[in-house]
């Protein structure tokens, strides 16, 4: 075991698959000799060398081509989009090409690529790096998306990720990448995809959550619990397909649920876990599912962050509406 | 205010003039099947290039009978192939099975010489996904509707190719109007950047749907679009089956030997409308320009210079008219047995293991279906 961040978890399975399988291959860009822009990717191309771990030409729309063709020529593509607010330029290979392969061609081709990229709010990046865009994601059959929000299920969600012979889109929080350390084990151990984690346990009501708001949630879990009440946060890590069986057990036991992201309200996978939650769990709700989200406006300029971003606050607020309706 | 300068710093004008220049068009067989270019003659013995008639006497049947059946509403989407016979089939004749094949939606000729069956071509016409069922050992994609994508995807797979030391080629085709996309810039930079065994082919029809390739760009030929890539690049007569034989020949030879890829248009007509899905072509086209381009014809030319060498004569070219037709009628009874889609089936193809909201509606569409 080791005190890893998020990051050097990251590394560290993309280290142990360059390993264990000759036909992964990263690429992006500056992800060779640079290191990638974060560092993720840091120490790989030496290890590796250039056939494996190469940097490419700026364009989106290639490299998810590239990715493309090179898993139809049975290798397992892991590329990188530098900031998720870029995938615009990629959507048709991400959305209009790989995510089909296998049902175009009746099972003939699979695409066993994981797309790696970074996002998330509150360290003050630029225009269109941060904004929250897993929602067009978990709209396109054919895609897996996870979100892991811990050092220890980034590394086995992204060894999953990787070996997983269907396209899955690894989205990466840059708040997150090197905000806390956890214990991750050494060597190779995967989460399987599709499972969420009990990440509090509670009995008052559920808090169902994915990526930066992970922690607003536990830490609103926290201040709630100096008030008596007790909160569940359901970590979701993989946003599609969700994990209706951890969801509906936890809103069945608790009786009153609510959804925190950072996307926007009409964006994310919210409003998704709301209708599930209906259509499964009606009957045990003492209270309507509320969500927490961003407000619909564009992502905010990098000064307004702290007014427009959801934080723990914004999740009390709610907990008590739903907990006191 | 910015004054005048008395003399340009470059004179750019004369720099284009001097680009444009470059790309003359590659003809060996004019239109009265004649040689005329004995210096780039590919070397094809009687039995090939009889074999190269052969497909595309049989390819002009395809086209003509997919055209009626498409009427009869007996097949689906169908893009006529009529004219570019040359471009496509003699294109397909410079490769190796090795060769993999990523085509546009117009390029279904292509694959079938490449081992695709005909009754899978009709499915695919039809919307079925066993006609996307591609055999094994055929290395090819089923027809890409998204104009481009099978760029920046060719220059994927000949990077593959490298990296496994394959000594094959990617082949892929686009029209006049795709070399307008970012994807086709995209692709051909990329293969250029990596070096990669990729040959590019634009099919320069000179219509994008009603959209003539004027109005598609300023530069004066596609070929020059590959000095952007910084890759070599050629136009030929597209309706001359040796030239376009002999080009991708040539750009094969290239990138099997590690010196990257090739950018080539073929100057081409496309004789019936875009699609059948009720373009008319009469709209945007005159009679004038289409009689011009019936004269370039591949097969009238071909023909003639096949006869003058006592390779052809109207004897074997029924054999392989009535072959054809025999071969389609065929293959449409094929497609017609093909089992009916049902939804679980859509759901099956998927992922390799179907998740959580698949499998709940697996079983959902499967008490239907068993009703």
């Amino acid at each position: 075991m080791a005190q890893m961040t998020m990051i050097q978890a990251i590394t560290d399975a993309l280290r142990t698959e360059l390993r264990n399988d000759p036909n992964t291959l990263i690429f992006g860009e500056d992800v060779g000799v640079n290191g990638g822009v974060f560092r993720a990717t840091e120490g790989l191309l030496k290890e590796f060398g250039e056939d494996r771990v190469f940097d490419t030409p700026l364009a989106e729309s290639g490299i998810g081509g590239l990715s493309i063709g090179l898993a139809l020529q049975g290798f397992r593509p892991i590329p990188e989009i530098q900031f998720f607010g870029f995938v615009f330029e990629v959507m048709d290979s991400i959305a209009g090409q790989m995510s089909r392969m296998r049902y175009r061609s009746g099972g003939r081709y699979n695409m066993p690529i994981t797309v790696r990229s970074p996002f998330g709010g509150g360290v003050h990046t630029p225009e269109l790096h941060s904004d929250s865009l897993e929602g067009l994601m978990a709209q396109t059959p054919g895609l897996k998306v996870v979100v892991p929000s811990t050092p220890y299920d980034a590394k086995g969600l992204l060894i999953s990720s990787i070996r997983d012979n269907d396209p899955v889109v690894f989205l990466e929080h840059l708040k997150l990448y090197r905000a806390f350390r956890q214990e991750v084990p050494e060597g190779e151990y995967t989460i399987p995809i599709g499972k969420a984690d009990v990440k509090r346990e509670g009995t008052d009501l559920s808090i169902i959550t994915y990526g930066a708001m992970v922690h607003e949630s536990l830490k609103a879990a926290e201040e709630l619990e100096k008030e008596g009440y007790s909160v569940e946060v359901v970590d979701l890590r993989t946003i599609s397909p969700l994990d209706i069986e951890t969801i509906i057990a936890s809103v069945e036991k608790t009786g009153r649920a609510m959804v925190v992201q950072e996307a926007q309200k009409q964006a994310g996978v919210a409003a998704n876990v709301v209708a599930e939650i209906n259509d499964r769990a009606i009957l045990s709700l003492e209270a309507p599912v509320l969500r927490v989200t961003a407000a619909d406006t564009i992502y905010p300029f990098s000064q307004a962050e702290t007014a427009w971003l959801p934080n723990y606050k914004d999740v009390i607020e709610t907990a008590k509406k739903v907990l006191t309706f | 205010m910015a004054s005048k300068l008395k003399n340009a710093p470059l004179d750019a004008k004369k720099a284009l003039e001097e680009v444009e220049g470059q790309f003359q068009t590659l003809q060996i067989l004019n239109e009265e099947g004649e040689v005329v270019n004995e210096a780039a003659m590919p070397n094809l013995t009687d039995e090939q290039l009889q074999e190269l008639m052969r497909r595309m006497v049989y390819t002009r049947i395809l086209d003509q009978r997919s055209i009626s059946l498409n009427r009869q509403g007996r097949l689906g989407f169908y893009a006529p192939t009529a004219g570019q016979e040359a471009s496509q089939l003699a294109s397909q004749f410079a490769l190796e099975k090795e060769d993999f094949i990523l085509p546009g939606y117009r390029d279904v000729p292509q694959l079938i010489w490449h081992g695709l069956p005909l009754y899978q071509a009709f499915l695919f016409s039809r919307g079925h996904f066993q006609g996307n069922q591609i055999p094994e050992g055929v290395n090819v994609l089923s027809p890409q509707i998204i104009i481009g994508a099978q760029y920046v995807q060719t220059a994927g797979v000949a990077l593959g190719m490298k990296k496994k030391g394959a000594k094959s080629v990617a082949i892929t085709y686009t029209g006049d109007g795709g070399a307008s996309q970012g994807d086709f810039y995209e692709g051909i930079n990329f293969a250029g950047a990596f070096k990669a065994p990729a040959i590019f082919i634009v099919q320069n029809n000179r219509f994008a749907i009603s959209t003539p390739v004027e109005k598609q760009s300023a530069a004066k030929t596609v070929a020059q679009k590959a000095v952007a890539a910084g890759i070599p690049g050629i136009q030929v007569d597209g309706m001359d089956p040796l030239a376009v034989y002999a080009a991708v020949h040539d750009a094969r030879e290239r990138a099997i030997n590690g010196e990257g890829p090739t950018l080539i248009e073929t100057l081409t007509y496309r004789y019936g409308p875009h699609t059948m899905a009720g373009d008319d072509p009469t709209r945007y086209r005159t009679a004038e320009l289409d009689n011009e381009w019936e004269k370039k014809d591949p097969l009238v030319r071909f023909r003639k210079f096949l006869e003058k060498k006592g390779l052809w004569n109207e004897e074997k070219e029924n054999q392989v008219i009535d072959q054809a037709k025999e071969d389609i009628k065929e293959a449409i009874k094929k497609a017609d047995a093909a089992p009916k889609q049902k939804v679980t089936d859509l759901m099956s193809i998927m992922f390799e293991e179907m998740p959580f909201n698949l499998k709940e509606q697996y079983e959902i569409y499967q008490a239907k279906e068993s009703k």
